[in-house]
């Protein structure tokens, strides 16, 4: 296997004899736009169908109501998604095994009441507060995990057990009085009732867009001293384009309204570290892997066990997480955090985003998307001031739309030999 | 094969309860050669790739590996040694693509993070040493056909470098072309010096690439034949139907039965089926 091999062609990105029947891609922009294009069609849908929808719907509740798209709407509308958003992060890795979690909301309220028990009541240390909360979300994701994985519980029923229990222990942590509520000059309000200053804000975007660039033209320079195709010039620079004007477009826009809010901020770094760990370490893999196949895996020598057990660990401390963002948002904790609506959110997003409920395909950023169509949708509604009932109903539309999108693309896979 | 073979099995015995899937089963494997191990549905091929796989160890019987006694319990026991199989399901990840699959569980890291560049070079290199046809190596494995998921789960197999590579029923299920394209990769997989032991039903096949044609019966040895062979004895030795004449077991290796079960007991099993 030492021995270098001749026949590396370049340019068609096939290798070995090269079956006639195989369409080749061209080169360039264009070759790139037909792949994308055959992909498409061959229900390879990725995060398109829901960013075509996310500007639907921006359009539309930007002609019903002109207050939509405004700087301060969206300022809250990115203060509203980050605590739900964060803990769809974990969900997506929950997903990405085939399992469910519908324990999320429930781990959320009682991790948050224990935040505000310690930090409020027992006058501890804020971050030592959030860091025991954070904890306990995640032995609680390892009891999930112990059960599911090592017991054997499928995990619709653990983590239905957990909806139910750990909201009982919620009650019990606040007590009596049922709720908490912070005081608005704490840390922990500070997280949603401050803004980042603005060096730091551009600061950020610039790092962001600045290190994406230098690592696509990385990668550039290393596949091609490889003898491998690497992906089009112009690709990595209209990609750039685009993340830059995303970016600086956010910030700018949330400058407007008075800065970047901290909240977001935290979410999207979640969304983005985990983005990474997922696509770029082993350990990402090993969790695509088992959730494509199991047997492929167990026969691979990964540890199936553990990778179950860590998934769940990581759902709940992400539940946790999500659950002190939400306090924050809300300055306070009371008997219904992290109950009614907020689990159904919380997968709607994962799986609106474009991360499949079949198991082992999806990204980290379909929590950022799926959370930003939920988000806008309530607060759509909440401008145009219509109930409840026609908010629940128009979300639950959007969650069957996105999951028949979801099987329909897995038909059109399997007509299109893509599995 | 006067050399020393890379493995060797000799009075290999598992029982399973009530019964005894293999009794005294021996079985020599050489670097360069293929070993078709053919036999009836329930003559103990699959109970005995599992002993050699590490997954079914052997109840008694010793195993040789490059003339040293070696036990394996457990498949990374196999693993270690050299010994990769491909079992008849492949064990495939489908959302993963071909560098994703090849590399699963002994993945190239850089600095921590995962090493894409060099996993593609290799496994280009691989396939490209193997002339298998990939459309590319950044495909999913489910819209592979099942010849090319079969050249993906075998060139898997090579990556850990073995000497000895079992192939359980490579070419079941697959078409005509597909067939002929694992059939060559075989032969290839031979001329890289590799032990290879085929495990299959289609004697068509045993034909175009065994060196040498290991027939079971019943959890025993039944024969061994070289190619020059004719269908018609490895199929009578396959099912039993040579031992009315009294040339028991072809020109081959066959010990003898132990004292406590003579030969007609065999046939008398079989009549009764």
């Amino acid at each position: 296997m030492s021995q270098t091999s001749q026949t590396a062609p370049r340019d068609d990105g096939a290798v070995g004899a090269v079956d006639p029947r195989l369409i080749v891609q061209e080169k360039g922009l264009s070759g790139y736009g037909d792949a994308f294009i055959r992909r498409v069609r061959g229900g390879e849908l990725g995060s398109l169908p829901v960013i075509v929808g996310l500007i639907i719907i921006w359009i539309v509740f930007q002609i019903l109501n002109d207050n939509f798209l405004s700087p301060g709407n969206l300022q809250s509308l990115s203060l509203q998604i980050a605590g739900m958003g964060t803990m769809s992060v974990g969900i997506v890795l929950v997903l990405l095994l085939g399992e469910i979690d519908l324990s999320v909301g429930s781990v959320s309220g009682v991790t948050s009441a224990i935040l505000a028990v310690l930090n409020v009541n027992q006058g501890l240390n804020p971050i030592v507060s959030i860091v025991a909360a954070v904890a306990a979300g995640a032995v609680i994701g390892a009891i999930h995990g112990f059960f599911f994985a090592k017991v054997g519980v499928p995990a619709f029923v653990v983590t239905l057990a957990g909806l139910i229990g750990w909201q009982g222990l919620q009650l019990r942590v606040l007590g009596e009085k049922g709720t908490i509520n912070f005081s608005y000059d704490g840390f922990i309000a500070s997280l949603s009732l401050k803004n980042l200053p603005q060096v730091v804000a551009y600061g950020l975007a610039a790092i962001v867009v600045v290190v994406f660039l230098a690592a696509s033209l990385l990668e550039y320079r290393r596949r091609s001293a490889n003898n491998l195709p690497p992906r089009p010039m112009a690709v990595t620079i209209a990609l750039t384009v685009l993340l830059a004007v995303g970016v600086f477009g956010a910030v700018i826009v949330l400058d407007q309204a008075g800065g970047v809010p901290i909240l977001p901020v935290i979410f999207v770094f979640f969304v983005i570290v985990m983005d990474l760990i997922m696509r770029k370490t082993k350990y990402g893999r090993k969790v695509f892997a088992v959730g494509g196949s199991v047997e492929a895996a167990r026969r691979a020598g990964i540890n199936v066990t553990a990778i179950r057990v860590s998934v769940f660990t990581i759902s709940s401390t992400f539940a946790a997480i999500g659950g002190v963002l939400m306090a924050s948002r809300l300055l306070a904790v009371n008997q219904s955090t992290g109950a009614s609506d907020v689990l159904l959110n919380v997968i709607a997003a994962a799986v609106i985003g474009g991360t499949s409920l079949f198991g082992g395909r999806g990204s980290i950023y379909s929590a950022l998307l799926g959370m930003l169509v939920i988000g806008s949708i309530t607060s759509g509604m909440f401008l145009l001031s219509v109930g409840s009932d026609v908010r629940f109903m128009v979300t639950a539309i959007v969650l069957l739309a996105s999951v028949v999108i979801d099987s329909l693309s897995r038909r059109s896979r399997n007509q299109a030999g893509r599995g | 094969m006067t050399s020393t073979p890379v493995l060797s099995l000799r009075g290999i015995a598992k029982r399973f309860g009530a019964v005894q899937a293999l009794s005294d089963v021996d079985l020599d494997v050489h670097g360069g050669e293929v070993v078709a191990l053919v036999g009836d549905n329930g003559a103990g091929k699959s109970t005995l790739i599992k002993t050699i796989a590490g997954v079914g160890p052997a109840d008694s019987g010793e195993i040789r590996w490059e003339g040293r006694p070696v036990s394996i319990n457990r498949p990374h026991d196999a693993q270690g040694l050299g010994i990769a199989t491909v079992y008849q399901d492949l064990a495939l990840a489908d959302n993963l693509d071909v560098v994703g699959n090849l590399f699963l569980g002994r993945e190239v890291t850089r600095n921590g993070v995962l090493d894409e560049i060099t996993m593609e070079q290799r496994a280009r290199e691989l396939i490209a040493q193997l002339a298998a046809k990939i459309p590319s190596v950044r495909i999913p494995v489910a819209s592979l056909s099942g010849g090319q998921r079969q050249t993906v789960a075998i060139a898997r197999s090579l990556l850990g470098e073995p000497k000895v590579v079992v192939l359980d029923e490579p070419t079941a299920a697959l078409g005509v072309a597909q067939t002929a394209q694992v059939l060559d990769l075989i032969k290839r997989l031979r001329e890289r010096g590799l032990g290879v032991v085929v495990i299959s039903h289609n004697l068509a096949d045993v034909y175009e690439v065994a060196n040498r044609i290991a027939v079971l019966r019943l959890g025993r040895n039944a024969g061994e034949y070289g190619t020059d062979a004719t269908q018609e004895e490895v199929i009578a030795a396959m099912t039993g139907a040579n031992l009315g004449n009294g040339n028991g077991n072809g020109n081959g290796s066959a010990p003898a039965r132990p004292a406590d079960e003579p030969a007609d007991t065999v046939v008398d099993e079989e009549d009764a089926q």
